[in-house]
Formats: structure tokens, C-alpha cells, sequence
């Protein structure tokens, strides 16, 4: 058998780092689809998955892939795709499917340059909407942001454990130039590395409902072959995983597949504030972007302003009660996001009018530099 | 009587049950399907046939995609996986790759499989992955009220097709066989004992393996198409069937008024989808190991 964690120091791209994420989270069975630029996640676990016992296929499409991730969990193994734009559009199917089944899995989103085909090989935030509504229904989705390889690395691992805790598929939100751009990544021992297991059944087969709650809004899962006959289907369905379309059930289900989000948002949100003691300018960013609104933060208050970063770590559910708290002190938000303004409308929602919310919008392909953050900063600030 | 006090191994009444009803989640009926609907007679051929090889019922998974025969998997009391519209295979590939010790089946309607899943139905008989898929071929859409499938045979009439269908249809165990699948076959729902006798033989193969049930769906494909009472589309079966085991599958297309040719066309041996990664896993050791 190989290694699975690959403890110590490396030099990774942040695709490699994704996918040892995944291995040292325990993940063993991987089916995707080919796409720029997402392909170096499949072909590093391709190659380490014989390795270490793990199941990797290359399916006809991200239809199956997504679909075979959700059966190989129902197995009880923990899974993954890894994909960008045009694949996730695809995968939303089937999303959707783990979300009302409740099927713990990862889906990894290296993020280009859209709409549709659009720019394969470059930079792009455009998916951040798409992300938490892009399958039909009202659900709510766990979605992460990293800005760096170890930052890949680090919250792979968050997913599964999120996935896994929720029961729930969740998004890790990169994007080509985290994919792509190389960096230290430092891997704990192994036994440092905290894993969350799905809740099994405590009852016998005969008592086990497969969609009754524990107070935490989330029911055990039994596996398939387990004995316990589970019954499970993308209907709206009651207790016993029976379909029952009828407004009631319909109600208390998707009310608590909400909930169980929602009620647990404490602990799912994870945001890095800096320089916000005395904030009145507030810039909020996610990803890669956070890289160069760190150092534009810095050349600012050299300038003597009093402007602070709020770096989203968790994109959906959205950190509501963070920007609600300093809009209380804030006077103004600067927003920068390679898309047109998707954050910024979230942003701006919870800041309701106590302050101003400003957009640095740029439709992706390239970074924006912390020179134009800092040019935006210096206009507001003598507003 | 519930499902609940036929799991686990307790004994069964004779006089209160039917052999079967433990295979059946009592409490869901009655089902959906019409009368004369031949999805719910293959299902009892299926249940049999695993009684027959004698399949532990904790080991059998049922993967269904959207249709009327999708519905399947959350009447019968094994593990039920009632998934989107064409994804049953992918989703069972992950199921069976997970734990190759399950008895994996993939039971689900024509348009479900060879329509909108078409594509995975012949990648997975490509790997040839472990799976056993019965695909109830009523040569309409049942469920959403009878419009055009990809085995309406030409000249048929649906909701879409009102002048007559002019799109030739697939003949699925042509295109198994061509894809790579190590068992395929062709049954109808009327021939209960010889389509349970197949699944049973199916069932003891490892692989990728298909078999076609024709299957009456007198509501909305018999009365569009002059076979309006309930039991005609069962006498056209009956009286234009001609078994004819190891025949060319290019030659088994269906055509009206035409024979229809039923049999075990095809039965090769494979190494498995499985079997091939478990082989390349012990490739992959050995290179690692003559590298120390
Ligand atoms: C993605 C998607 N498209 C369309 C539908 C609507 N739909 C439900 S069942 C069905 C076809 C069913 O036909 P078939 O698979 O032959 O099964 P049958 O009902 O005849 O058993 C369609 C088109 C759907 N559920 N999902
Ligand atoms: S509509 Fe057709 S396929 Fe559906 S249950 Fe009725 S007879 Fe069967």
C-alpha cells in the first residue's frame, strides 16, 4: 500500500493540493470528466488511487460522474468530482439528487472564465450564484473559497468534513489561478488530521427510518447491503424515504433540508477579518482574490486610512451576521469580484442601506491587482 | 401487514403470504401501474429469479431511474434507489465499484434508459461493469402520457408522433451486444417463466448484462395504436413470438408485422470492470514494491 497522507513540506499546485486534500480526508472513490482547468485533480488521483485502494473512473460525462459519486457514498465511501463551469452545469442534475436524497460527497469547482464555453485556460469568480441556486428548487448548499494551495489543501479536507457532518454535497469554489499557481503546502501528520464520519444508525434495522431527524435536523445513513432496506428517492418524500407529494410533506422536508444549514450557520461560516477594529472602509473578498486585497489593505493604511479586509472563507451559506455586525461601524464596503457583481449583491442585501456597497467588477481572465483595489480604496476614502 | 415484520429472518405465515410478499414492501400497496401494465409481472419474474439463485435479499439493490417503472424500486423491500431520469447506471456503477459484493440491478423504463441515459447504457456495457440491467421496454413514454420514445416502432402513434412516427427506432439488444455486454436477451412480461428462467442465468454471470422486456402499456401506447383492450398488446406478443436463443442480435430489430424474436442472444465471458481494476491495483503494488 502506498501513503496516504503525504506528510511534510511541498511545493504543490493547488489542483495537486485538492487532491491530496481529498486522500488525506479519506476519500476512495473519485469519477469525473475531463476539463480544463480542472484535469490535473483526476489525472493526480488516477495515478495515486491504485496506489492506496481507491476507485477512480473517467465516465462519459459530469451526468455520470455526478450520479456515480452520489451512489458510491450510498456505498459508504466517501467521494468526489472535480469540474469547472461547463461541467458543473451539467452536475447540477444530480446535485440537486444528493441534496434531497442527503448524500454526503464533494464537488470541486476550479472556476473559468463563463458564459458557456468561454475561457477555458483563464481566471474567472463568475460560478458563485450558480453555486447556491444552480439546481432547480429552494435548497440550501455549503460552499468554500480557497485563495492559495495549502488554503486548497486545508479546505478539501473542510468539505468532506462538512459533507460528511451535514450530509450534504458540498462545493469547494477555487479557480484557475488557485488551480494552477504552485506554493508551499505543509501536510500535518496524520493523526492531526481532524475527520468527521457520517452518523450511523443506532437502532435495528426494523425501527431505522432513513429520513427521520436526530434533534440536529440530520438523520443517521445507513449504507446499501446494510440490511436496512432503505428506500430513497429524489421525490418529495416522508420519514420512511416514501414518496408522499403532498404540500405537507413537501413542506417539512424542504423546510428541514433548509434548516439544517440555516440553524447550524455558527458553525458552517468561517470568515479571516483584518485590520477591522477601527475599519470605516470595509473590503470584502473571497478566493484568490483576497491575495491582492491583503496587500492593498496594507498600502493603504500606510496611507494612514482606515480600511480593513473581510475575507469569506465560506461563501454560501453567506456570513449574513458578519456584514450585519460592522455595517454597524462601516461606512462603506468595496466588493472586488471577477464576475459582475454576485457577492456584492449579498453584500449590499445585509448591509441594508446602513452603508454604502461599492463593485470592483472585472468578468475575469486576469486578476485585479492590488493597485487597482488601492486606487479604489483612496476614491472612496475621500468620499 | 408491514413491511417491517417481513425484514430480518423471521419465518412467514403460509396462509397470510404469498412466497413473494417478502420481497414486497406491503405497506406501499396499492401501486401505481394500470391494469394490463406488464412492468409489475417482470418485476415478479425478477423476485423469483433471485429466490431461485438464492440471493441474500440484504445483498440486492434496486437502482431506478424516472418513469412509471421507475417507481419499482420503492415498492420492493431490498435497498431502493429511486434516482433522476437516465442516471440509474452511473449511480449503480458507484453502488457496485463501492461494494463489489452487492447484487447491483438497474431496472427501468426505455426512455429512461436508451433516451435521455443512452449514452451511459452503452459506456457501462463498455467497461463492462458489474451490473445487471432489466430494461422494461413498453415502446412509449407511460409515465408523462405517452409522447415518442427511441423504440416507438415507425408509423406508431403518440402524443407527439399524432401523424405517425417516422424515426427508426433502436433495437437494444443490437446495441448491447455491440457495446460489449456479456449477456443480453430479449424476453416479454407474458413470458414469465422464460424471462425469470434468463434473469435467473443472468444473475449467476458477473459483468455487464442486459436483457429487454417487452412490456404492455395498454393506456398509452395500446390505445393509440389499434391494440385497445387491455390484453391486445399481450396476444400480439403471444401470437408473433419466435424464440430463437443465439440469434444475430442485427436481426432481432422490431417491426410491425413482423415476428418478434425473443431468446438469449448473447453470453461471453469478460473479465469484469472490477476485475480489471482490481488487476491494475496489483500492477500498480508490484511496480512500487520492485522499486524498494
Ligand atoms: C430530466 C427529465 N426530463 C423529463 C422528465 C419527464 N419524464 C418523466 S418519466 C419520462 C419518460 C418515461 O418513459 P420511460 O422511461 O419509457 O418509462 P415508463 O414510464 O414508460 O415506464 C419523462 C420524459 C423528467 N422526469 N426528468
Ligand atoms: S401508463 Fe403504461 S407503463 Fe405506466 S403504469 Fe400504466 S400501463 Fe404501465
Amino acid at each position: 500500500m502506498g501513503k496516504t497522507v503525504l506528510t511534510g513540506k511541498h511545493f504543490w499546485y493547488g489542483n495537486i493540493a485538492i487532491a491530496e486534500g481529498a486522500i488525506a480526508a479519506g476519500c476512495r472513490f473519485f469519477g469525473g470528466y475531463p476539463i480544463t482547468p480542472a484535469s490535473e485533480i483526476a489525472e493526480h488521483i488516477s495515478k495515486r488511487f491504485p496506489e492506496i485502494g481507491g476507485i477512480f473512473v473517467q465516465f462519459e460525462d459530469e451526468l455520470a460522474s455526478m450520479a456515480a459519486i452520489l451512489g458510491a457514498s450510498w456505498a459508504g465511501a466517501k467521494s468526489m468530482t472535480a469540474t469547472s463551469g461547463p461541467g458543473l452545469s451539467l452536475m447540477m442534475e444530480n446535485l440537486g439528487l444528493g441534496v434531497m436524497m442527503e448524500v454526503p460527497t464533494v464537488v470541486v469547482n476550479i472556476q473559468r472564465g463563463g458564459p458557456s464555453t468561454g475561457l477555458p485556460t483563464l481566471t474567472a469568480q463568475g460560478d458563485v450564484m450558480q453555486a447556491k441556486w444552480g439546481s432547480h428548487g429552494p435548497y440550501e448548499i455549503i460552499a468554500l473559497s480557497p485563495d492559495s494551495p495549502q488554503e486548497a489543501f486545508d479546505l478539501t479536507i473542510r468539505c468532506f468534513n462538512l459533507a460528511e457532518k451535514y450530509r450534504v454535497p458540498v462545493i469547494l469554489l477555487a479557480s484557475e489561478t488557485v488551480g494552477h499557481s504552485a506554493g508551499k503546502v505543509i501536510v500535518p501528520p496524520e493523526n492531526e488530521i481532524e475527520l468527521i464520519d457520517r452518523k450511523k444508525p443506532t437502532v435495528p434495522p426494523e425501527e431505522y427510518l432513513p429520513y427521520k431527524p436526530d434533534e440536529d435536523l440530520i438523520p443517521p445513513m445507513a449504507y446499501a447491503g446494510e440490511g436496512y432496506a432503505i428506500c430513497t428517492t429524489g421525490l418529495t418524500h416522508n420519514e420512511k424515504g416514501y414518496p408522499d407529494v403532498s404540500a405537507e410533506t413537501q413542506e417539512k422536508l424542504v423546510r428541514r433540508l433548509n434548516d439544517k444549514i440555516r440553524k447550524h450557520m455558527e458553525e458552517i461560516v468561517d470568515v479571516e477579518e483584518e485590520n477591522m477594529e477601527d475599519a470605516k472602509i470595509a473590503v470584502v473578498s473571497y478566493g484568490q482574490v483576497s491575495r491582492p486585497v491583503k496587500r492593498a489593505v496594507k498600502m493603504a493604511r500606510e496611507d494612514g486610512i482606515k480600511v480593513g479586509s473581510i475575507k469569506l472563507i465560506t461563501i454560501w451559506p453567506f456570513a449574513e451576521n458578519v456584514i450585519r455586525k460592522w455595517a454597524k461601524q462601516v461606512e462603506l464596503f468595496i466588493v472586488p469580484e471577477l464576475n459582475y457583481g454576485q457577492i456584492y449583491l449579498e453584500v449590499k442585501r445585509e448591509v441594508a442601506g446602513n452603508s454604502e456597497t461599492v463593485l470592483v467588477p472585472r468578468m475575469g481572465g486576469k486578476l485585479i491587482t492590488p493597485q487597482e483595489i488601492y486606487r479604489e480604496i483612496k476614491k472612496v476614502s475621500k468620499k | 401487514m408491514s413491511h417491517k415484520m417481513t425484514r430480518g429472518k423471521k419465518p412467514l405465515l403460509p396462509q397470510e403470504l404469498h412466497p413473494m410478499d417478502q420481497w414486497l414492501r406491503s405497506e406501499r400497496m396499492p401501486h401505481i401501474w394500470c391494469a394490463g401494465c406488464g412492468i409489475g409481472p417482470t418485476l415478479y419474474a425478477w423476485v423469483r429469479a433471485l429466490d431461485t439463485v438464492g440471493i441474500d435479499k440484504d445483498k440486492v439493490v434496486y437502482v431506478s431511474g424516472i418513469g412509471c417503472c421507475g417507481r419499482g424500486s420503492g415498492y420492493l423491500d431490498v435497498d431502493g434507489f429511486h434516482t433522476t431520469h437516465g442516471r440509474a447506471i452511473p449511480f449503480a456503477t458507484g453502488i457496485k465499484l463501492v461494494k463489489p459484493d452487492l447484487c447491483v440491478n438497474v431496472i427501468s423504463g426505455d426512455g429512461d434508459i436508451f433516451s435521455i441515459g443512452g449514452n451511459h447504457f452503452i459506456h457501462a456495457c463498455r467497461r463492462n461493469v458489474d451490473l445487471l440491467v432489466i430494461c422494461t421496454n413498453n415502446f412509449i413514454y407511460g409515465m408523462t402520457g405517452g409522447q415518442l420514445a427511441a423504440t416507438t416502432p415507425i408509423g406508431d402513434y403518440s402524443t407527439t408522433t399524432p401523424y405517425g412516427n417516422i424515426e427508426p427506432p433502436f433495437n437494444t439488444p443490437y446495441l448491447a451486444d455491440a457495446s460489449g455486454a456479456v449477456y443480453v436477451a430479449r424476453w416479454t412480461s407474458i413470458h414469465v417463466r422464460l424471462l425469470e428462467k434468463s434473469i435467473a442465468e443472468a444473475l449467476r454471470m458477473k459483468g455487464f448484462r442486459y436483457i429487454e422486456v417487452l412490456s404492455p402499456c395498454p393506456v398509452n401506447y395500446g390505445r393509440r395504436n389499434r391494440l385497445r383492450e387491455v390484453d391486445d398488446i399481450a396476444k400480439w406478443f403471444w401470437q408473433s413470438s419466435v424464440i430463437r436463443h443465439g440469434a444475430d442480435t442485427r436481426e432481432v430489430q422490431i417491426e410491425k408485422g413482423k415476428p418478434i424474436i425473443l431468446g438469449n442472444f448473447v453470453k461471453r465471458e469478460k473479465l469484469s470492470y472490477y476485475g480489471e481494476l482490481k488487476k491494475l491495483e496489483e500492477k500498480v503494488k508490484r511496480a512500487a514494491e520492485a522499486k524498494k
